[in-house]
């Protein structure tokens, strides 16, 4: 009976599975032509919006594009910005969760709710608002405003993130230490802080890369060109030149992109599976 | 990343024989206070400001920008007797209907069960494929469709390989192609839910009605479907709010055009309070697009209380 099942099943999955390789192969080529044309042009001194092989691959599009001006001194002020919104994120992130993970109240669950409401509002919608919020406050072109909205921005999912990795944190570790007459805050800092490292990096990283994508808000909040990170550098760029040098276009694109690639990549493939805490407890 | 994360409220197991009151203590509660902070002064102190901006006639620049006056629902009234608005909602509508709910949903779906039967060579290439165009950034994304559907684009010159001359896609048809682009670069994440939800349904059933004589399609739309329907509701309010929020990739395809074409709610906001410079009008369409995403927001939240209470 066993070995009859497979035979009889055999060739229909055969079939299926030809059929499903196939309409798979289509679905990846329409995903893969468009992604094909950033790569191609990057190195195509001759490039057009079509995706072409470059005749004469050329570095040329990268040489040009990387000037202090045009894309080294936007990526560093992105940088400053995404870094400094995911710093102040993580530990305003952290310092929330821990009450909430940690001590019992009837107002976690409405706050919760009500955090995951928040993080869910559009926040396209509010930039008009927030724009002439930062006008009347004076906070207008201040880059530390900005990161400071940006780390708003991110901290309704970023404190959901942490607060449920928190509770995967054995309590009986500090329960240990609070006996040791270590205080709520210390037991913080050298006891869950440590055992959470890869899950902040995660929470670090996502809002790192939220922020470095993000066009809409330095678009609206800084004009100053000392401060324009890289999206909004890119689109000037775009709306300069979009029409005739496609190639260096590209190249900025993928100069831009690429640390985005590297850190999804990191955070999937290398910290994913090392949030362990095995052996911590006894079972 | 984000999806793992996400789930019901749950009290920490860890309860038991605990020696030490676990009891919250306005003490223990200080250090809520710099993230509620953050997210008074600049998450609800604009909508509040949205609120209050929509009800007065402030400028961008000139004299009602320094001293604007109130002007009760003057803003609204006039919203609601401009014609742009039932359009702008209308582009709304069918850009998150065509673009989140058809477009990356059904697609994800259909990839999420393909991904079950092809060879894992296909499938690894794929999926990396389709999350790549998630990743990037949403600006470079936009170039890509944009490079992609100009007059002289990669689809044209396809078109033009089995004789059809293609039209501007970004001029002739703009919202569709912003919808094609916006589920170009969105389905990977219903992709991934579904994979995982496809990946949790316990495989005794799945036997089971193979044993009862259910082919391929019955066991799709019988057994695996109902069974993952909660993700599927959930999944859609996300999407659905995502999309909702969608600036940067029209404005940079289309900046709305031509006429109002696409112009979604964000991008008309835009375009009222920053390119005309009337931040009163802008803030109305805001307080417009917050209680739609508020509706959706709801929805979504009841949905994961639903699912925390059934488990």
């Amino acid at each position: 009976m066993s070995v009859q099942i497979p035979s009889v099943a055999a060739p229909t999955r055969a079939a299926t599975r030809l059929w499903a390789n196939l309409v798979l192969v289509v679905i990846g080529v329409v995903f893969a032509l468009p992604l094909a044309w950033v790569v191609l042009a990057a190195f195509d001194s001759a490039a057009t919006y079509q995706v072409k092989l470059p005749t004469a691959p050329t570095l040329q599009n990268f040489a040009d594009v990387l000037t202090p001006q045009l894309t080294l001194r936007p990526l560093l002020s992105s940088l400053l910005l995404s870094t400094g919104a995911a710093l102040v994120t993580v530990i305003v992130a952290i310092f929330a969760a821990y009450p909430l993970s940690r001590y019992r109240s009837r107002f976690n669950a409405p706050f919760l709710y009500g955090v995951l409401f928040a993080s869910c509002l559009p926040i396209t919608a509010i930039m008009v608002p927030v724009y002439s919020l930062f006008v009347q406050l004076r906070l207008i072109n201040q880059p530390w405003a900005v990161v400071l909205f940006l780390a708003a921005s991110a901290l309704p999912m970023a404190l959901w993130m942490t607060k449920n990795f928190m509770d995967s944190v054995p309590v009986s570790l500090e329960e240990a230490a609070w006996v040791d007459g270590a205080s709520a805050m210390t037991a913080l800092r050298r006891i869950v802080v440590p055992l959470m490292r890869p899950a902040i990096s995660v929470v670090f990283v996502f809002v790192f890369l939220q922020a470095w994508g993000n066009f809409f808000v330095p678009f609206v909040l800084l004009y100053s060109p000392d401060w324009q990170p890289a999206a909004v550098s890119i689109y000037a760029f775009f709306g300069q030149y979009g029409t005739v040098a496609y190639g260096r276009l590209a190249a900025y694109s993928l100069v831009y992109s690429l640390p985005v690639l590297g850190l999804y990549l990191l955070v999937t493939r290398g910290l994913g599976g090392s949030f362990a805490l095995a052996g911590a407890v006894k079972g | 990343m984000t999806m793992t994360a996400i789930g019901p409220v749950e009290e920490s197991r860890t309860t038991r024989r605990s020696r030490i009151s676990r009891g919250a203590t306005p003490v223990r509660a200080l250090p809520l206070v710099p993230a509620g902070g953050l997210l008074l002064i600049f998450l609800a102190g604009p909508i509040v400001w949205a609120l209050y901006g929509s009800l007065t006639d402030r400028a961008l620049s000139g004299a009602r920008a320094a001293n604007p006056q109130f002007v009760g629902f003057d803003n609204f009234s006039r919203l609601f007797a401009d014609p742009v608005l039932p359009l702008s909602i209308g582009i709304t509508v069918a850009f998150v209907v065509g673009s989140a709910i058809i477009g990356q949903n059904v697609l994800g779906l259909l990839l999420a069960v393909l991904f079950r039967v092809g060879s894992r060579a296909v499938t690894g290439t794929v999926g990396v494929l389709v999350v790549t165009a998630w990743v990037l950034p949403e600006i470079v994304a936009a170039f890509i469709g944009y490079a992609f559907l100009s007059a002289d684009g990669t689809l044209n010159a396809l078109l033009a390989g089995i004789g059809i001359a293609g039209p501007n896609w970004l001029y002739a048809f703009p919202l569709v192609a912003i919808i094609v682009a916006n589920t170009w670069r969105g389905t990977a994440f219903s992709m991934m839910i579904y994979r995982a939800a496809l990946d949790d349904v316990p495989l005794e059933v799945i036997e089971s009605s193979m044993i009862d004589g259910a082919g391929a399609w019955q066991r799709l739309r019988l057994i695996t479907l109902p069974i993952i329907r909660p993700t599927i509701f959930t999944n859609l309010m996300l999407t659905t709010l995502q999309t909702l929020s969608v600036f940067t990739l029209i404005w940079v395809m289309t900046k709305g055009g031509p006429g109002n074409l696409s112009s979604t709610l964000p991008v008309l906001a835009y375009t009222e309070a920053f390119q005309f410079g009337d931040i009163g009008y802008g803030n109305a369409i805001a307080v417009v697009m917050l209680v739609l995403g508020a509706v959706f927001s709801i929805g979504y939240v009841l949905s994961l209380r639903a699912g925390g209470e059934r488990a």
